[in-house]
């Protein structure tokens, strides 16, 4: 039987909007939402086929056999694990409290049920990837316009001028974004792109800087100071919405675009070149102001410096600039409901909150229950349970998290497929892949907010099962149903959607509900109120930072450069791969069975290193390595070193993936504790690598 | 003479190889042979830009195929409005095509023992749809384009 699907992608967190169509319970055809995206998809969308034909990944709930890691696994049924997990959990309650179990996620719009359990069982210690992510652009709008990451949408289709620093997006793909983007460029449109190298969303560019690796912050600064010098900046906005210009002001004196310049290796007459085009397209300008900042020891204050740009453009709320996403109240509708609890009146064990009272409380920060995990300071952490979360795969030098995580009594591991956290774990619950499950209605805000829903397409292929069945079971066992009311998920449907008057088949015709005809936005001369900072104000001067003694306007400090022989380590995404998730699929795999690494030529022949040598990656240390194919290149800065996230994984029943390509985070010893004080996340670029030609290129055979 | 072409608007593309997964997967095609190819050179700066292009190339669905007489079996059949094709009852897998065609465009599908090439998705396009790489390239780079005589 044929039948046709709306529903949501999951190959990477995106969730682009999708179409399925089945035959005999075999998926036959996805194409993007033809509303939403005109049929456009990724290859990794397309591959959602060879997602759920691949046998390699977990067909049943698994309960470790041997020691961990050591990947020997009973086959056990559902019931039998859930109990296992309840018992487990109970005794940890009585034993430590029920503070002693943190639970991640990979964020998203359906966290709300993750946080409702772990809540619910008494633990306030949710928390998320995004401290290996987005963590510190989330932090910097926070501290600046009080409003997170997701706070503003960036209305590319409509800007002149786009600037990214090093937002590789036509790598890191988000549709709707691209399809934005092209149309912006076609129509005339200008892209700047800066990077330590250049990559497929540099291809693009109308001007490009290739700065030297640490340097962000710098060329920011130095066109803060051109645009105030030039006085190329909406006074009127600044004077209505904004605090501590003159502050700026003073501090920006010193960070001239000769000084820059230098300091980032690029021309001076560049710098100044590109802001007469900023002043040509302004306030149609956009300064991205990051993704995933996890990298450099300054990237919040580059961040908050990218926030400071558009607030000098003056581009809030309005054509071409940055928008306020509207919700389903902007529309004079009621919201959807959500499963909640609220959260236990306890510290947390990462310390946000009361130890770190400048982030955000939400998932805290997940690399701080190490903390907890090792001194039982403020209390033992002795369970964690990972939802779609991979923390050997997202945090820097696993083998370190294992000793750590050894501390506790209980891992369990909610996914799709086998991850690298997963394969340690004592429990793995086995996921149905997104076009095998249902998920809960979700809000996407925007211009013209609408409800979502992801569908499932086909029967599981295994014995798998969705995230809402599996989190009520383990609720059930725990006396915890009350927070669940529902048994199927057509009950939760329907109870989401209560207040809002819908019904399941308003999203038939569509795959969505809209919920406005028309755009909605607000008066641009009327933003009092949208701003929540404490003055109600965009705060330059931040007096959060202030008071955890942490300045608002930080000087800029060189980065260090890599010692003779080593290079620093810069990671990044391509558009075939979401990291470690998709490493495994046959048919993403067969595009791109490991990563490079890249390096610049005058650099490599140094080394005597030739284009395609293999050549071995080391870590500072010494105690993990790789050995992969150079990509020898003039378009990467001398000192850095690239390749992309997620390859390296060690799970022999993963057979493509299996010792496929290098590892960056394994390549990252000893930088667990290496992250931002203002900022909160990991920094993820501050490792040094050695790198050799190797001695396993081939110069002669012999077979014996 | 050919009534259709892809053409790419190498302004629009991005080089993801969407379109190769798009094709394998409408085809439900095996790892091994793909019927698209996305290339481009190595890159060169270009006014302080390094830039590089890229080109998409299936089967040219050539005028006068060379894959067409060389078939044994009659499998290759060039229809009037110009799609090569394997006719894949017919095909036995002996790849005389892929030998004949200057490009070796036709590849063995290793599961049914049968060349496989583009035929330029025929039964979406006979169903008034457009081919599977087309549908969906990520960016909208890839047109469908029906010839007209004039
Ligand atoms: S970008 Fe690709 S993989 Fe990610 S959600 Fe969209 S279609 Fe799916
Ligand atoms: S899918 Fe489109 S944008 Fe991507 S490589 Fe193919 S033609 Fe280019
Ligand atoms: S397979 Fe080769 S010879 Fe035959 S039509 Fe295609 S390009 Fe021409
Ligand atoms: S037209 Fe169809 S068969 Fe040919 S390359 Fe495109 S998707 Fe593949």
């Amino acid at each position: 039987m044929k039948k046709s699907v709306y529903s949501i992608c999951g190959m990477c967190t995106v969730r682009c909007p999708i179409r399925v169509e089945t035959e005999d319970n075999k998926v036959t055809w996805i194409e993007g939402n033809q509303h939403l995206l005109g049929g456009a998809l990724c290859a990794k969308g397309s591959a959602g086929t060879a997602l759920v034909a691949d046998t390699e990944r977990p067909q049943q709930p698994l309960i470790r056999e041997g020691g961990r890691g050591a990947g020997r696994w009973q086959k056990v049924s559902w019931p039998t694990a859930y109990d296992y997990i309840a018992e487990k959990m109970k005794k940890i309650k009585k034993e430590h409290g029920p503070e002693s179990v943190v639970l991640s996620s990979r964020g998203g719009p359906w966290q709300s049920m993750y946080k409702t359990f772990i809540h619910a069982y008494g633990s306030p210690n949710y928390t998320d990837h995004d401290n290996t992510c987005g963590r510190n652009t989330h932090h910097a709008s926070l501290s600046l316009n009080g409003v997170g990451r997701t706070g503003f949408i960036y209305d590319i289709k409509n800007a002149k001028h786009l600037i990214l620093f090093g937002r590789n997006m036509f790598a890191s793909l988000r549709i709707a974004e691209n399809l934005q983007t092209m149309d912006m460029l076609e129509k005339g449109g200008r892209l700047t792109y800066v990077d330590v190298r250049q990559s497929m969303t540099g291809l693009k560019a109308t001007r490009f800087f290739q700065v030297r690796p640490g340097t962000d912050y710098a060329l920011a600064l130095g066109m803060i100071h051109e645009i105030i010098r030039k006085e190329a900046f909406d006074g009127e906005f600044i004077d209505k919405y904004v605090t501590g210009f003159d502050e700026l002001c003073y501090f920006i004196e010193q960070y001239t675009p000769a000084w820059a310049a230098k300091e980032c290796g690029i021309k001076e007459k560049a710098i100044k070149a590109f802001v007469e085009e900023v002043i040509e397209d302004r306030p149609k300008v956009i300064f991205h102001p990051g993704w995933n900042l996890s990298r450099y020891k300054d990237s919040f204050y580059a961040s908050r410096a990218l926030h400071i740009l558009n607030v000098l453009m003056g581009n809030i709320e309005r054509k071409g600039g940055l928008l306020i996403p509207k919700g389903p109240g902007d529309c004079g509708v009621k919201g959807i409901r959500n499963l909640d609890c609220p959260k236990p009146d306890i510290k947390r064990a990462d310390g946000v909150g009361w130890k770190y009272k400048h982030f955000d409380k939400g998932p805290g920060l997940a690399h701080l229950f190490f903390d907890a995990m090792r001194t039982e300071d403020p209390y033992p952490v002795k369970a964690w349970i990972a939802m779609r979360h991979d923390p050997f795969c997202a945090m820097p030098d696993p083998q370190r998290q294992k000793l750590l995580f050894d501390q506790c009594d209980l891992l369990v591991s909610i996914d799709t497929h086998y991850s690298e956290f997963g394969w340690y774990c004592d429990v793995i619950l086995p996921e149905s892949t997104y076009l095998e499950r249902d998920n809960p209605i979700c809000v996407q805000k925007g211009l013209k907010p609408r409800l979502a829903v992801r569908r499932k397409a086909v029967e599981p292929e295994f014995d798998t099962k969705p995230a809402w069945e599996i989190f009520k079971q383990l609720a059930t066992r725990l006396d915890l149903d009350e927070y669940f009311p529902y048994n199927t998920i057509e009950d939760l449907w329907k109870w989401q959607l209560e207040p809002t008057g819908y019904t399941m088949e308003d999203f038939e015709e569509k795959g969505f509900v809209s919920l406005t005809d028309e755009p909605v936005m607000y008066d641009a001369a009327n933003l009092e109120n949208q701003f929540g900072t404490p003055s109600g104000k965009i705060e330059i001067l931040s007096k959060k930072l202030d008071d955890a003694g942490l300045p608002s306007l930080k000087e800029y400090a060189s980065p260090i450069k890599p010692a003779k022989g080593m290079f620093r380590l810069v990671f990044g995404r391509s558009a075939v791969h979401s990291h470690g998730h998709t490493i495994n699929n046959p048919l993403l795999s067969e595009l791109m069975p490991e990563n490079s690494l890249w390096i610049n030529t005058r650099a490599a022949k140094k080394l005597g290193i030739n284009k395609g040598d293999l050549v071995d990656v080391t870590a500072e240390d010494g105690s993990y390595g790789g050995t992969v194919h150079a990509n020898v290149t003039d378009f990467i800065h001398p000192e850095a070193v690239y390749t992309v996230h997620g390859f390296g994984r060690q799970i022999p029943l993963q057979n493509r993936a299996y010792h496929a390509g290098l590892s960056d985070q394994k390549l990252m010893v000893g930088k667990l504790d290496d992250w931002d004080q203002a900022g909160g996340a990991i920094n993820l670029c501050e490792s040094f690598v050695v790198v050799r030609r190797s001695v396993r290129n081939p110069k002669r055979r012999v077979e014996l | 003479m050919n009534k259709y072409m892809i053409y790419l608007n190498k302004k629009r593309c991005i080089g993801c190889h969407g379109c190769e997964v798009h094709c394998k997967t409408n085809k439900n095609l095996p790892v091994g042979p793909y019927l698209c190819e996305i290339s481009h050179d190595p890159l060169v700066s270009v006014k302080g830009v390094p830039k590089t292009e890229f080109v998409f190339r299936s089967c040219y669905h050539c005028d006068d195929p060379f894959c067409v007489p060389i078939c044994p079996t009659s499998a290759m059949i060039k229809r009037p409005d110009g799609i090569v094709y394997i006719d894949q009852e017919k095909c036995v897998g002996c790849m005389a095509c892929a030998g004949a065609c200057p490009w070796t465009i036709p590849q063995l599908n290793p599961e049914t023992r049968k060349a496989v090439k583009c035929d330029y998705c025929m039964d979406r396009v006979d169903a008034g749809m457009k081919p599977a790489c087309v549908t969906k390239c990520t960016t909208h780079a890839l047109k469908f384009v029906t010839l007209v005589e004039v």
